[in-house]
């Protein structure tokens, strides 16, 4: 446990990405099977405790300190967990020698409500301060070290040296505390079978494309589809069992039960989520409702009835498909939709065209709703997970921009900690500014210095990390598109925000008016 | 025990601190005086501008280094040696807070006062340990005055930091420390420990490692960054005053990891808002179970608490059969 607790420390005071992946995979070199499993189970959210609550934390703690101080701790504190970890006194000879992580998970699994607090007191008394936090914080549900399931996932496989790729493929065919995951990561068993299992394939991503690469391709070997501005998602049906996945291969299922009680059997699809309303797709914020909530209620599926457009057939009837030329798989993708006609599910249509001039004009003209721009597939492409170079491409329609004011810049994480490298931006609304987005990327290393000079030269208050900078400099911002959002202040709400060009030469004058910016409102 | 009358008759709480009556000296006041005498060279307690001080020789020593124009008179006392102030008997012991910081042992009309200044309680190399001295009335700090304040043994911190370095030997690990105390006991620490490199120092630091290398404290090699390759700084260790790691001249370090060594880095939330990446809890204050203990050794008639989360301490020393009142001196800042 006492590793364990280091963990989850180091995790809690380390921002960085890099910093987060050297701990972990630390961890996973030097902790013995299963604590390991348990803790890769902590951290990507499959372990939770419900035995105790922490009233009987409390209540433990008041039979060991005066009442009094233990209030004035905890007011000074502020965190029930750290506050008995740190306030707890253990007796001199502490009954227990400090448990491990596995004890823990498998006795308190055993107990019950009853009997629970006990546990937790034998183990509180053995553990040390940072032992005794870990452990509150793991039985009452609250680890928010700041770890993904997806990061965790990534430092297993870098640790291991495998692709991330195979650990997703076997990812939900293996249970905590994963010890065949770990015995096949270390070289001394195969692989773990997924053969009937509802496991994600990880998925296929296309190379992003410019208009000037376009003539270097041969029109004639590339088929043309829109790209939808949706959700990614995967859908597996094997056997009985049915899954929705998104693209990193988080089970999004319980969010959208219809569409996984529509999914025909025995088939992988891959393809885009959408809100669709009378067969027309609605804006990707009517399709944030649905994914900000874990489970969807009668009235949320009415008001945003889900959808999934589909582009390709991985699977069907236990044969993989995915060497398959695109051609062949989408000639099987037609004759099972027209076999099935599932509910809430259309085919993505190709895009008839003989030259890129042709298919250009079909990209310009494409200013309708839930168009993202356009995804080239080569006809001969097998599906192959992960972004290869070549067979698939996208391209985007062209950014919108906007020319905004600086008003706040707040410092860095890690490498950038001594900068001021992350820009809220506003337009005008008369002689006053309105904030309508946030970036952290688009500049280079000797702009960003030049930014954060500027910034400390034209502070006029400071909040913690944040200095509000006076209303002088003019950044050019790029965007994929902008919704209405009640989440943002100033109702709306930007994907992709970057800076485009800083505007050195700009009067902030001149910068863009809230109406130019309800204008490109999709 | 107690003679006619209190220590409180010959022993006043003014706006300017501690006033001693009848031997008229004021006790680490905020503003210039006629006589001073100084528990320890923190900025909060050794102001410049007194006309005379009475001090330990290392209190003098930083003092005089610290506020080189002044016309102060400085009259050393070593530890142990006692010295009549106009009928008023003045000792100084050690109390284990920093190089040359002493209690104040005041003895008048058979009764005796100890003020304590800022005090410790553990082990330091840098200084000798506080001597519990039993009184009428012990007048205490209480900075870290909440049971959750307990702090772990110092060289289990300093270890914490040697094994970082291992674990992310591309990056520099610069560590916040108070220039004054905290940064020659987290060197003496790490040359305790067997690391025996350079270590590497914001300029601001240079001055008082002097003084205490003149008071023959062992700190080894330091070293400025100046003129140091950044790719050299990976995996050292660099010693900087709070709050550097913000600064501009943190850029010369290569992704540094920020540390910082202090007894509020004990509290998880106190240490992630400020920022830190490394929590080292070093404390140069008693803890909790320092301060209870203390008051018990001394068995004070009567306990004052000067500064610091005094309402916790009070209610334990009311629980403990102590009387005992918060000073609330003002002008001391809780320095760590
Ligand atoms: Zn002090
Ligand atoms: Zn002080």
């Amino acid at each position: 446990m006492e590793r364990f607790a280091a963990l989850l420390d180091g995790l809690i005071f380390t921002p960085a990405r890099n910093g987060k992946l050297t701990l972990i995979k630390e961890y996973f070199r030097s902790a013995p099977d299963p604590d390991r499993g348990w803790a890769l189970a902590a951290m990507t959210g499959e372990l939770a405790f419900r035995e105790v609550k922490p009233s009987q934390i409390r209540a433990l703690v008041l039979e060991r300190i005066d009442e009094t101080l233990f209030d004035l701790s905890y007011d000074f504190v502020g965190d029930l967990a750290e506050t008995v970890s740190l306030i707890w006194r253990s007796p001199a000879a502490a009954a227990e020698s400090p448990p491990r992580l596995k004890d823990i998970v498998e006795k308190l699994h055993a107990a019950t409500r009853v009997d629970a607090p006990a546990r937790l007191a034998g183990w509180l008394d053995a553990l040390d301060a940072t032992g005794r936090w870990a452990l509150l914080k793991l039985v009452t549900g609250g680890l928010r070290v700041g770890v993904s399931a997806r990061l965790a996932k990534t430092a297993l496989a870098e640790w291991a040296a495998v692709p991330l790729d195979d650990i997703e493929t076997v990812w939900h065919g293996v249970a905590p505390p994963y010890r065949e995951l770990f015995q096949w990561l270390e070289g001394r068993a195969p692989r773990p079978t997924i053969a009937g299992q509802p496991t994600f394939t990880p998925i296929m991503l296309a190379q992003p494309l410019d208009d000037a690469d376009l003539d270097k391709l041969d029109a004639t070997g590339y088929r043309a589809e829109w790209k939808w501005d949706g959700v990614r998602v995967q859908l597996v049906a094997r056997g009985d069992q049915r899954r929705l996945y998104s693209r990193s291969g988080d089970d999004i299922g319980t969010a959208f039960p219809e569409l996984v009680a529509a999914m025909p059997a025995g088939v992988v699809l891959d393809g885009e989520l959408l809100v669709m309303r009378d067969g027309e797709v609605a804006s990707f914020n009517d399709l944030q409702q649905r994914l900000n909530r874990k489970v969807a209620s009668p009235k949320t599926m009415a008001e945003f009835p889900a959808w999934v457009r589909l582009y390709d057939l991985l699977e069907s009837g236990g044969q993989d498909l995915r060497a398959l030329t695109f051609d062949e798989r989408r000639a099987r993708l037609e004759n099972w939709y027209a076999a099935r006609q599932p509910a809430m599910m259309d085919l993505s249509p190709l895009l008839p065209f003989q030259t890129w001039h042709e298919l250009k004009e079909l990209r310009a003209g494409a200013r309708g709703r839930g168009i993202e721009g356009i995804m080239l597939k080569r006809a001969d492409s097998a599906y192959v997970s992960g972004r290869p170079r070549g067979p698939w491409f996208k391209w985007k329609r062209d950014a919108l921009t906007l020319d905004t004011v600086l008003m706040y810049a707040q410092r860095g994480h890690g490498k950038r900690s001594s900068f001021y490298s992350d820009y809220t931006f506003g337009v005008w609304r008369g002689d006053e500014l309105v904030p309508v987005g946030k970036a952290y990327f688009g500049f280079t290393d000797d702009e960003l210095r030049r930014l954060d000079r500027w910034v400390r030269e034209h502070t006029t208050e400071r909040f913690g990390p944040v200095r509000a900078v006076t209303p002088e400099l003019v950044l050019e911002i790029a965007f994929d598109s902008i919704h209405r959002s009640t989440r943002h202040k100033s109702g709306v709400a930007m994907r992709f925000p970057r800076i485009h060009r800083i505007r050195w030469d700009k009067p902030a004058s001149e910068a863009d008016h809230i109406d130019n910016v309800e204008r490109l409102i999709s | 025990m107690s003679a006619p009358g209190s220590p409180e008759d010959w022993l006043r709480v003014t706006a300017n601190g501690l006033y001693c009556e009848p031997g008229d000296f004021f006790i680490d006041p905020r503003w210039p005086v006629d006589r001073a005498v100084i528990t320890h060279g923190h900025g909060d307690h050794a102001r410049a501008g007194h006309r005379r001080v009475l001090a330990t020789p290392g209190t003098v020593a930083i003092m005089r280094h610290r506020h080189p124009g002044d016309a102060t008179s400085y009259q050393p006392l070593p530890y142990g040696e006692a010295l009549s102030l106009e009928g008023v008997d003045v000792k100084l012991v050690p109390a284990g807070h920093i190089l040359g910081s002493a209690q104040v042992v005041i003895d008048y009309r058979g009764q005796r006062v100890v003020v304590s200044g800022d005090y410790k309680r553990r082990a330091d190399l840098t200084c000798p340990p506080f001597e519990p001295q039993q009184c009428d009335i012990f007048i205490t700090e209480a900075t870290f005055g909440l049971p959750v304040f307990r702090h772990p043994p110092d060289v289990d911190e300093i270890e914490k930091l040697l094994q970082s370095l291992m674990l992310f030997p591309e990056r520099a690990h610069l560590v916040g420390v108070y220039a004054l105390g905290k940064c020659q006991r987290v060197i003496a620490l790490l040359r305790r420990q067997g690391y025996e490199a350079p270590i590497f120092m914001h300029g601001a630091l240079f001055g008082l490692c002097g003084v205490y290398q003149a008071q023959g404290v062992p700190l080894g090699a330091l070293q400025p960054i100046g003129g140091v390759a950044k790719t050299e700084l990976a995996g050292k260790i660099v010693l900087a005053p709070p709050g550097a790691q913000n600064e501009v001249w943190a850029r010369r370090l290569p992704d540094p990891r920020t540390a910082s060594a202090s007894g509020w880095m004990r509290v998880r939330q106190r240490a992630k808002a400020s920022g830190i990446e490394l929590p080292l809890v070093i404390s140069d204050h008693a803890d909790w179970d320092e301060l209870v203990a203390t008051i018990d050794e001394v068995k004070p008639g009567e306990l004052w608490v000067t500064h610091g989360a005094e309402e916790a301490l009070l209610y334990q020393a009311s629980r403990m059969g102590v009387t005992a009142r918060a000073l609330s001196l003002v002008g001391y800042e809780d320095e760590e």
